[in-house]
């Protein structure tokens, strides 16, 4: 069973919503769609859930081409970032509306809405209605329905974005597994690249209604495929700016040049654009490969056990997310050191050189 | 100790001041008026609960109040209903929407004694619009001047021309506001129409459904305008609203304390049966 998207594209009027796109999404583990809002991932889900018609291209599902197929007849379902619940049904209810749609019988729905109760701990909440239950609860009467449900195709669009910060790490936490084994595609969309990474799987990165790359999650965050691939996937934005190279030295100007090793020395002289996650630009020098970069502290945020820097350097900023308490003063003309050998080089048309 | 801060009184003051002006004072003087009897010169005996006790005894009473709950089951029965299907109906998205709400809200803009006075014209059997076609072009006899029966179903109508636009506003806001994200679930589920009607816009709907009847009923329940400019009450008692007696005792016979005693047992009525109304459709909520 896997689901299939062949070259489909979606236009509103004069305006391109999802832009050809082709995929192939495979059960077993996450499906994350990763971008900005909108980006997209929701575009791009209702498409695969049938709740918009495709512009062009067909979507499969185990083979079967479904692209026309009405939503009820895909066996799928979706889960939402709002807490989408029938308002006058007991979470019992909830959980076992699609079953009594499909006419299953009573035994086989008391079983499999207490099973999914189970899962999700909601046993003592199943004769509550939705309004009576936090948050949390109510986006796992939704994740009961999907699960009870036994759908082939499950559609996460960010489902936990509206949930305080420990349910969401909770919740987060239990996704996975709560998919794993039930041979279900799971689709999860979703704005933060820290979400895509503790959720493991593949992850497909969005702009502008485009895929850009797509791959197992962590070998695409390590290896983005284009400049743009690899803002999507930066939290904080991924440091870039334009460098010149010269024989085995690059220089970024303002006096800031380092000598290229490994895969990047072998690049042809000419211009690229160098982009380097803030976590490889640190206040401390650890090797002495590491490449000073004086810059003017613009804004600075402690955040625990992480230091985060935004400082100007000529006419670009940039930025350093460094482990540990560095205590920056505003406007003072500090040293960054920057660890040369995690730079990602990019090509005048934006494709990665090195 | 908590310690309760006084202060908050001071701005209550202007509220009660206001309400004490244009809702205390004036309903202290009917209360006076029904347990007084006079004899003119603005001479006032004390009358006790008698005037109570003759309205409540009066067929006359028991009359205009059977015309009145009649009428108003009536418009509820056919308002709230239309009212909730052209709500249902009604566009959510794109440039019909707009027009469709103004359309709406036309009969809700003119003025009530207007809406009395166009009626009228229009039914006349001579000269209005629907008179004539009834009469000379479809040969049905239609003379609401004459006939009880014509009477009311023009004054029926009448008050669903223009009343069940509110329904229909209120419902609509309350159907807009449902996320789309509902509609998907439901459509994933393979919900019926029927489905989606009774498990996801009616619940949502409910809160406005609930002010759409009271105000349905309070106002209905107190019309006064449009009956009286229509029909006059007639023909004969035919369509003598409760209101409309009232006006008549009040100020056609200048019965004072028969007048006041029955305003004070109208507002009863009214009041308690809103307060029926609200407690029985708002039950739910806090099972």
């Amino acid at each position: 069973m896997a689901l299939e998207l062949r070259a489909i594209s979606k236009r509103v009027g004069q305006i391109t919503h999802v832009k050809e796109t082709s995929l192939i999404l495979e059960p077993g583990r996450f499906n994350v769609l990763l971008g900005e809002t909108g980006s997209g991932k929701t575009s791009l889900i209702k498409l695969m859930a049938g709740l918009d018609r495709v512009a062009s291209g067909t979507i499969l599902m185990d083979g079967q081409d479904v692209t026309g197929v009405s939503p009820q007849k895909r066996n799928i379902s979706l889960v939402h970032q709002f807490f989408v619940n029938y308002p006058h049904m007991t979470v019992f209810d909830n959980i076992a509306s699609p079953l009594r749609v499909a006419g299953l019988a009573k035994s086989e729905i008391q079983g499999r809405v207490e099973a999914a109760a189970d899962v999700l701990q909601l046993r003592p909440m199943l004769h509550r209605r939705p309004h009576e239950l936090s948050g949390g609860q109510q986006q796992r009467t939704a994740l009961a329905r999907a699960i009870a449900k036994e759908s082939t195709a499950v559609f996460l669009d960010e489902p936990l974005a509206n949930l305080d910060y420990k349910l969401r790490e909770e919740l987060r936490d239990q996704l996975p597994e709560l998919f794993a084994g039930r041979g279900a595609v799971v689709v999860y969309a979703t704005s933060e690249p820290a979400e895509a990474l503790m959720l493991g799987g593949r992850t497909a990165l969005m702009q502008d209604g485009r895929v850009t790359q797509f791959g197992p999650t962590a070998e695409i965050y390590r290896r983005p495929n284009t400049l743009i691939s690899a803002r999507v996937f930066s939290d904080p934005p991924i440091n870039s700016a334009p460098v010149t190279k010269t024989g085995d030295r690059v220089e970024l100007g303002h006096g800031v040049g380092w000598q290229v090793t490994g895969a990047a020395a072998g690049l042809g002289d000419g211009a690229y654009t160098v982009a380097i996650r803030p976590n490889y630009i640190s206040p401390v020098r650890s090797e002495a490969s590491h490449v000073p970069m004086t810059g003017t502290v613009q804004i600075t945020e402690l955040s625990g056990s992480e230091s985060t820097a935004h400082f100007r350097m000529g006419a670009e900023t940039w930025v350093s997310l460094a482990p540990g308490v560095h205590p920056y003063r505003v406007g003072e003309d500090r040293v960054f050191y920057m660890d040369p050998a995690h730079c990602f080089y990019f090509a005048p048309d934006g494709a990665l050189a090195a | 100790m908590r310690k309760v801060n006084q202060k908050g009184w001071f701005f209550v003051l202007p509220v009660l001041a206001l309400v004490a002006f244009n809702a205390l004072v004036p309903m202290m003087t009917v209360v006076n008026y029904s347990v007084q009897e006079t004899f003119g010169n603005n001479q006032f005996f004390w009358h006790g609960l008698g005037w109570f006790q003759d309205i409540l005894r009066s067929e006359r009473f028991h009359a205009s109040l059977g015309r009145q709950a009649l009428f108003t089951f009536m418009i509820l029965v056919i308002e709230v209903p239309l009212g909730v299907i052209i709500a249902l109906s009604m566009p959510r998205k794109g440039i019909w929407v707009p027009v469709c709400l103004v359309t709406m809200a036309l009969p809700l803009l003119i003025p009530w004694n207007v809406i009395g006075a166009m009626w009228n014209i229009f039914t006349l059997p001579d000269i209005g619009l629907l008179g004539y076609l009834m009469n000379h072009v479809l040969g049905v006899n239609y003379n609401m001047t004459q006939d009880p029966v014509a009477a009311w179903i023009t004054v029926i109508v009448m008050d669903v021309w223009h009343w069940t636009s509110l329904v229909v506003l209120l419902c609509y806001a309350g159907l807009v506001s449902i996320p789309d994200a509902y509609y998907q679930a439901a459509k994933i589920d393979g919900a019926s129409n029927w489905s989606v009607f009774r498990y996801i816009q009616l619940p949502k709907m409910k809160q406005v459904l609930t002010i759409a009847v009271l105000l349905r009923f309070m106002d209905s329940f107190n019309v006064y305008t449009e009956p009286f400019v229509l029909t006059g009450g007639g023909p004969g008692n035919a369509t003598t609203l409760l209101s409309i007696d009232l006006v008549k005792i009040a100020l056609g016979q200048f019965d004072l304390g028969p007048a006041a005693a029955m305003s004070l047992i109208y507002f009863a009525i009214t009041l308690f049966v809103s307060w029926l109304f609200y407690t029985l459709m708002t039950r739910n909520d806090t099972q």
